[in-house]
């Protein structure tokens, strides 16, 4: 009943003491006691209990020049409890909380569909759910992320595996040795967690990263072995690429030296994977500075290509309302805003009425794009930056 | 021929009225004049032309007719004799082989009052002769809006059938009564005796086994008991009717009247079967189902009974239903106060009037001065202003009537039309009053909320009148229906040609979206609603003889509206409260459901203690959300600081049990608690003991938690009602209406207050559930109009 609460403990597995955790979940315990010691506080001093989550927006998030990747500003919105409209995201942000409290305290990990199923219950008393379904319990995740500063990977959260990986790299993950240039046709799992002390690089002959959009188009690349020809290496990210994802590109890029290049479809979707890559996205606008790589080039599809390439009539898409108003949208982004090239890139788009995916190379012939096309363009570097 | 009517003037259906019962108030030379006009006229050819207009244009109607007749009749004497009516219809099937599918069939009307009798040399002028006669010069508040006498009804009845009318009256208590049978003959127009006995059979003993319903009533001497018909008098009236329920029924018709006439007690026995529906349109309203069952104790506790019988009433005020026979019970005590009759305002005539009152005048009195004649005539017209008027047409304070000519006639009426003189008096009027409108529609209608408002008087074409309206809303009144609409004048109700009335448009044209209902452009708001509206005048302007309408006047239908607006205005205030509490306590409601989780969050984080976190939460929980517990807390708190109503008038809540609380907090209701619907009656019955204005009435739902978050508790339970002081039968079946001692403190020790029902209660209560008289079962009127019961 809501009138009784009685629950005196949370969790009755053996939780290790705090002084054996690492320092990193020591800070993040921290961090989640602070925010039930504010409730707390609040709650006894008669004052209304509010979580400050900054604002994943728009209007929050600005675009570093210097830096070339997109940062969160200071803007906050508030998270009362005694609000009709917020009430049940405050209790949903507590549940959480200590959810994860219990996670980091057992030393383990959870999918955001894990943490949603430990936290979903009834509310004592009613018939209501906490949760009703994941769509509602993974925003909470990320509003604590941003509320408490603290990353995924230190709340002890993954996302499922998305995206593959292949090529001339030695990969240590959580200590097993992965060789990455014996991955036979499927490739690795590119994990959630990549961050240096759960993954390592071990020997690396790759000059560059080539990333592809989808799965279709890595697939031909790896049954080419063009990694092995022109020794790379070959990922994708089965579309928008995950956190995991982007974040081990920017590592690759940063601590190896490689560059990376995409190679994405030809349409204001591609155009934006692009930027997200590049420069970030706004609601994770947060973990630009580790998930951003502001030199990171895009090889094609171009809009020319169709002319270029000789394509079929076949390969071409026409161009929707939302096609359009998506590529003036993103040709209005700052960081595309003052660049010439994809300016004009965006606009030959627009008047070619038509958009192209990866896979229209495919028509062509079907190994043009690894024999011809990527090598022709890596070795005249025509490409966007 | 000094009297003779303009033929073409304007209202001369009023000079065929047929006086009802008071031919001595009429001058006699105007009603043999009138008679003699008319003699070649055969009566019954003159009633079978004119049928429709005189309310028999079919069986069912006229047998709603005959009906009404007859009670109006009843009502107006006793009144006149200072007596608390006490009225007693009989609706008799005389044929109730018939085949089922049959359109009509044969009644026998009678209808029984305790009024004061008539003289035995009256008898054939009352109820045996269509006297014609003009009441135009006599304007006084008065029933008799249809415009014809019983004895129409009992022609009628001898046409339909040759049977003739049987009267019992007994003027006298210590004389035996006379029982009369008079047969209408046509050609003379004169009333045949054909049976003239006395008799000690009064009221008529025969009636008492006629039913199930009323042997049990007449065992309790409730049912035409000898001590409450000490003189009365009783018509029966066989006739072709039909009987069926639904708009425009006899059974509506008694409804109605007993609401705006709560200072008289109706007993009804309808006939035992209804007749087969002719049309989809006739048929009966929908049946109010289950929810009329709604749970009465017994009424008064039978030993109160009779120690109180003549000072309070001994009945519940609400209507009940027994064995089949429906007893609108008395609700207030007070008859309303005799009218006065006043001469009309000079500004309310028009010329073809006036220069017949000048023939009359002429005729009155040889040397009669216009002058006099003036302030005789007329009302508010003082010496002053008389002279000024003669004066203004070149006459002088001596010019006799007889020499002003046609001229001078004509310019009078001008002048008289121009003229500023004040309004016409007011206290020709008798409205109901608001306390008696509440009481009348407490008994009738079972909603949660009423409100009631009466106008000041004021004038249309020199004529006064007053407007009155209540709203009854909620409770087990329909939802998503157009809200009803009851319509009286002079205390009458009006049942037919609802769309052509005044107070019909009065409502369509309030807006009713300002008191947050629904209301369709040029429609009747949608809600559980029912309206009623009284004129009371002197003059009812009706659209058409059959006076079913009111004619739609500036002046009468703005009264209408600004009346209908007060009592919306508190019907909005009330709905606005009522939404406000329960948004709050569904905020609070839901904040308590989370404050919880947290709690154990927090728990589960950092350690704190659960229990204290959710104590301190839910304190502030409940203080964001001070409103709903500022409604719901009863105990603590005066009820009538509470904001919003401290200035109201002429309102009553009653909430059902249970209907206020969000969510599913409480537990059992509190015992030993009246329910809303008791303290309701008993702020009524408070009213009536008193002589005051109502001010603000209202029952507050018991609250579930108080401000510390406990349960409610119980109030201190009374629990062996024998042994409590009141002494009153306790009816305990349903949970809800558990009886206590009452805490009222403006009530005193009236006994009958402790009777005071539970109308709202949700069960119909069982039998067995009243252990002192398990043989009688009582509950309310089902099965009737959805509106009203």
């Amino acid at each position: 009943m809501a009138r009784k609460p009685a629950p005196k403990t949370a969790s009755t597995t053996a939780k290790k003491p705090i002084g054996t955790l690492p320092e990193r979940d020591v800070k993040t315990i921290g961090k989640l006691v602070g925010l039930s010691e504010m409730v707390v506080k609040r709650g006894m001093s008669g004052k209304d209990p509010v979580i400050h989550i900054p604002l994943r927006t728009k209007s929050n998030t600005s675009w570093n020049r210097k830096k070339g990747i997109l940062e969160m500003g200071d803007a906050k919105a508030d998270r009362p409890l005694f609000d009709l409209k917020t009430a049940k995201q405050f209790m949903q942000t507590m549940l959480h909380a200590s959810t994860i409290k219990d996670l980091i305290e057992q030393g383990k990990t959870s999918s955001l569909r894990g943490v949603f199923y430990r936290a979903k219950h009834t509310v004592a008393g009613t018939k209501e759910n906490t949760f009703d379904t994941q769509d509602e319990s993974d925003p909470i995740l990320e509003d604590l992320e941003v509320s408490l500063g603290a990353l995924r990977e230190e709340l002890h959260i993954f996302a499922s595996t998305r995206g593959n990986l292949v090529g001339n790299i030695t990969i240590i993950d959580k200590g097993d040795e992965i060789n990455a240039r014996r991955m036979g046709s499927g490739g690795w799992g590119i994990p959630s967690i990549v961050e240096p002390s759960a993954l390592q690089f071990g020997k690396c002959e790759a000059k560059f990263v080539l990333h592809v959009e989808k799965d279709t188009v890595w697939q031909r690349f790896n049954e080419d072995r063009f990694w092995e020809k022109h020794n790379c290496i070959l990922t994708h990210g089965g579309g928008q690429p995950p956190r995991g994802c982007r974040r081990l590109l920017q590592r690759l890029n940063q601590e190896l030296k490689l560059p990376i290049i995409c190679v994405l479809d030809n349409d204001p979707w591609g155009h934006y994977i692009y930027s997200v890559i590049k420069q970030g996205s706004i609601s994770l606008a947060f973990e630009s500075s580790r998930l951003a790589i502001p030199d990171a080039k895009f090889l094609g599809i171009r809009a020319k290509d169709y002319e270029e390439c000789e394509l079929d009539d076949g390969v071409k898409i026409t161009l929707t309302d939302n096609d359009i108003k998506r590529a003036n949208e993103i040709a209005a982004y700052p960081w595309f805003a003052e660049n010439r090239p994809w300016q004009k890139e965006i606009a030959q788009l627009l008047k070619n009425g038509f958009k192209m995916e990866v896979e229209a190379m495919l028509q062509k012939d079907i190994s043009y794009i690894t024999e011809e096309y990527v090598p022709q363009r890596l070795k005249a570097k025509d490409w966007l930056e | 021929m000094p009297t003779t009517l303009l033929p073409d003037a304007p209202d001369t259906s009023e000079t065929t009225r047929m006086p009802m019962r008071k031919p001595k108030h009429l001058p006699r030379a105007t009603a043999e004049s009138m008679a003699s006009k008319q003699r070649d006229i055969s009566v019954s050819e003159f009633f079978a032309k004119n049928r429709h207009l005189l309310g028999f244009d079919n069986p069912r109607k006229a047998l709603l007719t005959t009906v009404k007749e007859a009670v109006d009749n009843s009502l107006d004497a006793c009144e006149e004799a200072g007596i608390l009516p006490d009225i007693t219809v009989i609706i008799e099937d005389l044929q109730p082989n018939r085949p089922a599918n049959s359109k009509a069939s044969r009644y026998r009307v009678t209808v029984a009052d305790n009024g004061p009798g008539i003289v035995r040399k009256q008898v054939e002028n009352v109820f045996g002769r269509l006297l014609f006669g003009s009441k135009f010069h006599r304007l006084k508040m008065s029933r008799g809006q249809q415009g014809i006498g019983i004895s129409a009804a009992g022609m009628y009845g001898l046409i339909t059938t040759g049977k003739p009318m049987v009267i019992h009256t007994k003027p006298k208590a210590t004389q035996p009564a006379h029982h009369i049978e008079l047969a209408m003959n046509t050609k003379t127009n004169r009333a045949e005796v054909t049976v003239d006995v006395e008799t000690d059979d009064f009221p008529p003993r025969r009636f008492n086994s006629l039913t199930s319903g009323t042997r049990d009533l007449a065992e309790r001497d409730q049912f035409l008991a000898a001590k409450d018909y000490t003189t009365g008098t009783s018509v029966s009236i066989e006739l072709e009717g039909r009987y069926q329920k639904g708009r425009g029924s006899v059974d509506e018709f008694l409804e109605l009247t007993a609401i705006a006439n709560p200072h008289a007690r109706f007993v009804f026995v309808p006939p035992s079967k209804e007749s087969s529906p002719e049309d989809a349109d006739d048929a009966p309203l929908l049946p109010k189902g289950g929810s009329n069952g709604a749970t009465l104790s017994e009424p008064a506790a039978q030993t109160d009974a009779h120690a109180d019988s003549s000072a309070q009433p001994n009945t519940p005020v609400v209507t009940l239903e027994t064995g089949g026979v429906t007893v609108y019970p008395r609700a207030v005590t007070e008859l309303p106060p005799e009218t006065k009759e006043i001469q009309p305002h000079p500004r309310g005539i028009e010329l073809g009037i006036l220069l017949q009152m000048l023939k009359e005048a002429q005729a009155e009195r040889d040397n009669y001065t216009l002058y006099s004649f003036l302030q005789d005539k007329f009302s508010r017209v003082s010496a002053a202003s008389a002279s000024s008027f003669c004066q203004t047409i070149k006459a002088t304070a001596r010019t006799r009537i007889s020499d002003i000519d046609h001229d001078q006639a004509e310019r009078l009426f001008k002048v008289l039309q121009d003229s500023k003189l004040p309004p016409p008096p007011t206290d020709c009027l008798a409205p109901i009053g608001v306390r008696q409108l509440l009481a009348g529609m407490l008994k009738g209608v079972r909603a949660e909320f009423y409100a009631a408002s009466s106008r000041e008087p004021d004038v249309y074409r020199g004529r006064p009148f007053q407007i009155e309206a209540a709203l009854a809303f909620g409770g087990e009144l329909k939802a998503d229906e157009p809200a009803r609409v009851i319509r009286f004048a002079n205390r009458v109700p009006l049942l037919y040609q609802q769309s052509a009335c005044s107070s019909f448009k009065a409502v369509t044209e309030t807006n009713w979206r300002n008191y947050d209902l629904q209301h369709p452009r040029g429609g009747v708001p949608i809600g559980p609603m029912v309206i009623m509206i009284h004129m009371a005048s002197v003059w009812v302007p009706f659209t058409s003889e059959s006076k079913e309408a009111i004619a739609d006047y500036d002046e009468i239908r703005k009264e209408m509206k600004l009346a209908l607006q007060e009592c919306g205005r508190k019907l909005g205030t009330y709905l606005k409260k009522r939404a406000k509490m329960r948004r709050e306590g569904e905020r609070r409601d839901v904040f308590q459901k989370y404050i919880g989780e947290i709690a154990k969050a927090c728990n589960a984080i950092s350690g704190v203690d659960a229990q204290e976190l959710y104590a301190a939460l839910l304190e502030q929980a409940k203080r964001k959300t001070a409103v709903a517990d500022l409604e719901l807390d009863q105990d603590g708190k005066a009820v009538k600081d509470n904001s919003i109503d401290a200035d109201e008038d002429g309102v009553i809540i009653v909430e059902p049990a249970g209907s206020s609380d969000v969510g599913d907090l409480g537990d059992a209701p509190p015992i030993g608690k009246p329910s809303r619907a008791e303290a309701a009656a008993l702020k009524v019955h408070a009213l009536r003991a008193t002589d005051e204005e109502p001010t603000l009435i209202d029952v507050r739902p018991p609250k579930r938690l108080n401000q510390k978050g406990n349960q409610a508790k119980p109030r201190e339970r009374t629990k062996e009602p024998q042994g409590d002081s009141s002494g009153s039968q306790r009816s305990t079946a349903p949970a809800r209406s558990t009886r206590a001692n009452v805490p009222t403190a403006n009530t005193g020790p009236k006994t009958a207050a402790k009777k005071a029902e539970a109308r709202h209660a949700a069960e119909p209560l069982p039998s067995t559930a009243r252990p002192s008289k398990p043989r009688i079962q009582i509950k309310l009127v089902p099965k009737q109009d959805p509106g009203l019961f």
